[in-house]
């Protein structure tokens, strides 16, 4: 085993951790206390570190740039909130940082999530040369077509399932489970691939039975 | 060697070192132009390939760029053979730059450059290929105002969810047994669709809370969303007149921290037993932690996300998931705002368009094998 205290500590809060696995006890209450008080500290140095000292400290007390105080002042107003009189004040960063992300991520979004998929879904000439191709084949492609439609037809809300609608939404359903299917698959591959790390350190590094 | 073979050899050795130490054929038709939809700064320079650049003799091409007519010529990069074009990122707008192209052998001989330019890098105030998106975004902003406009003046009708009835379900269990609803709004930030999405269904069910009195606990995981769901919890509590029921402690603020909120929010699942736990708003890999934690309490779990990795993960662990733009249309159909409906709407003749769109460009490019409607989405 190892001597190294750290391991040590790491090792026993995993297992704390893991005790979860058989209900709540206190040594799963400590170790989550413990994760989450350090986790906050954690990001109260990380947001001392990458925004107060870079930007406020240094940025406008040492260089002087003054437009750092816009973004300052937005920020404060959050605090407004503990004043009832002026709590409204509190809606202005908020406002604004809703705006703008609204702004920036419409284009960005309408690209990504739909221009690109229609790209992804159109048939196209070249198609029709190597018909049976796995990756850009007719019959693939048709596939696609139709399991876009289809999906989309699902998560249509103005109209209520019946008729022809009800059929391509039953497809629609199909084409995202074995999507979702898949997609489950991969993840619990790869959390199991954590596991297998974690187990890995307790083995190698702290008891040393895998070398 | 005899004195008749040596210079028959050195003459053999000439003849064959003489063009392997000769310089490489020049490349051709150079030229250089201002680097389209950019911020300026960049200056693109093309050229044809040298004859010689077809077998392993080449190393590169070398470019050389001078400023203004009377400029020295500086090297400025270099691309390996094969490429016809670089890219110089280092010109100062509004100035003219000349350009010179060689070609490069293993042993360092240059051939003769090719001459490009003048050409001066500026910025671009419009991305020329993006005009799709463009027409995407005025398209589907003005169907928001003409449906908002109708959601205005009369009710719209949006199709109810399955996962709607449970929510209602959901609270009334709550109460029956005495026990709270836990209400969670992911790891997302305020600017997330999802996150806005998750705090309209918040405020209506508190608003549903405050009517039965069923005690609400709203962990959070972001400052800001923090700050706001308060908010929120505080006036549907105030607008169904209950404000002596709403405490400051309803919605506490855990930590930002992922795997700490996940693992905070197992042991509130475990110790306070809620009877219905609600998952909506933007979730990563906690998801499943979460969703396992919940279940194993017995609690009856409803999920809204629009993550699709970790959609199958609430599929699997909640009875019942509202699926991507089903939370965007179902916090649309409980508040009823005609906001939410107008862009629901609006979302609803977009996918008509985009299934005609589909459809028809399609069809055109297989029946007149034409790659219009494909160029026209950027497909190369």
């Amino acid at each position: 085993m190892t001597t190294n205290p750290w391991v040590w500590l790491a090792a026993i809060l995993t297992l704390c951790i893991y005790t979860y696995l058989y209900k709540d006890n206190p040594f799963y209450k400590f170790a989550e206390h413990l994760f989450t008080g350090l986790a906050v500290g954690f990001t109260i140095a990380l947001t001392w570190h990458n925004a107060v000292q870079p930007l406020i400290i240094q940025g406008i007390f040492r260089a002087h740039d003054w437009v750092l105080l816009v973004p300052l002042g937005l920020g404060l107003l959050f605090l407004a909130r503990f004043v009832p009189k002026v709590g409204y004040l509190m809606l202005i960063p908020i406002a604004i940082s809703l705006g703008a992300s609204s702004g920036i991520g419409l284009p960005r979004s309408l690209e990504a999530h739909i221009v690109k998929q229609m790209q992804g879904t159109l048939l196209t000439p070249a198609m029709l040369q190597h018909p049976f191709d796995p990756y850009n084949g007719l019959v693939v492609g048709l596939l696609v077509l139709a399991g876009v439609v289809c999906t989309i037809s699902y998560f249509f809300f103005s109209r209520e399932h019946t008729g022809a609608l009800r059929v391509s939404s039953r497809i629609g359903i199909w084409f995202v489970m074995i999507g979702f299917g898949a997609s489950f698959g991969y993840t619990v591959m790869a959390r199991l691939s954590l596991f297998i790390s974690r187990m890995q350190f307790l083995m190698t590094d702290w008891i040393h039975i895998i070398k | 060697m005899t004195r008749a073979t040596g210079p028959i050899a050195l003459a053999l050795l000439l003849a064959l070192a003489g063009p392997l130490g000769a310089a490489p054929a020049p490349p051709g038709d150079a030229r250089a132009y201002d680097t389209p939809d950019d911020q300026g700064g960049s200056i693109t320079v093309e050229w044809r390939l040298s004859p010689d650049d077809a077998g392993t003799r080449l190393a590169g091409y070398e470019v050389h760029r001078a400023a203004g007519d009377t400029g020295r010529f500086q090297p400025v990069g270099q691309v390996p053979r094969g490429n016809t074009a670089y890219n110089d990122g280092e010109a100062a707008d509004g100035i003219d730059y000349r350009y010179r192209v060689a070609a490069v052998d293993a042993d360092g001989a240059a051939s003769a450059p090719a001459e490009a330019g003048p050409a001066r890098a500026r910025e671009q105030w419009f991305k020329a290929g993006k005009a799709n998106v463009l027409v995407a975004t005025a398209l589907f902003v003005a169907m928001v105002l003409v449906f908002l406009e109708r959601a205005r003046r009369g009710r719209l009708f949006i199709r109810r969810l399955a996962g709607l009835d449970a929510v209602e379900e959901a609270v009334g269990r709550a109460t029956e047994m005495g026990r709270p609803i836990l209400y969670c709004l992911g790891i997302g930030l305020l600017d997330y669709i999802s996150t806005l999405a998750a705090l309209n269904i918040l405020g209506q069910v508190a608003r549903k809370t405050a009517e039965y009195g069923t005690p609400l606990v709203v962990p959070t995981c972001e400052p800001i969303v923090h700050t706001v769901a308060r908010e929120v919890v505080k006036e549907s509590y105030a607008a169904k007149g209950r404000p002596d029921l709403f405490s400051d402690d309803m919605v506490y603020f855990v930590t930002s921290d992922q795997m700490g909120y996940a693992a905070a929010l197992s042991g509130i699942m475990a110790r306070e037993r809620p009877a219905t736990n609600l998952f909506m708003g933007y979730y990563a890999a906690e998801a499943l932690v979460l969703a396992e934690s919940g279940a194993a309490t017995g609690a009856i779990q409803i999920a809204g996300t629009d993550q699709i990795t970790q959609l199958p993960f609430f599929i699997t662990a909640c009875d019942f998931t509202l699926m991507g733009e089903e939370l965007y249309a179902a916090s649309a159909y409980l508040s009823q705002e005609p906001l939410l409906v107008g862009t629901i709407k609006a979302q609803d003749f977009g996918k008509v368009l985009i299934i005609l769109l589909v459809a028809v460009g399609s069809l055109a490019a297989l029946a007149f094998r034409s790659d219009v409607f494909s160029g026209w989405f950027g497909i190369k």
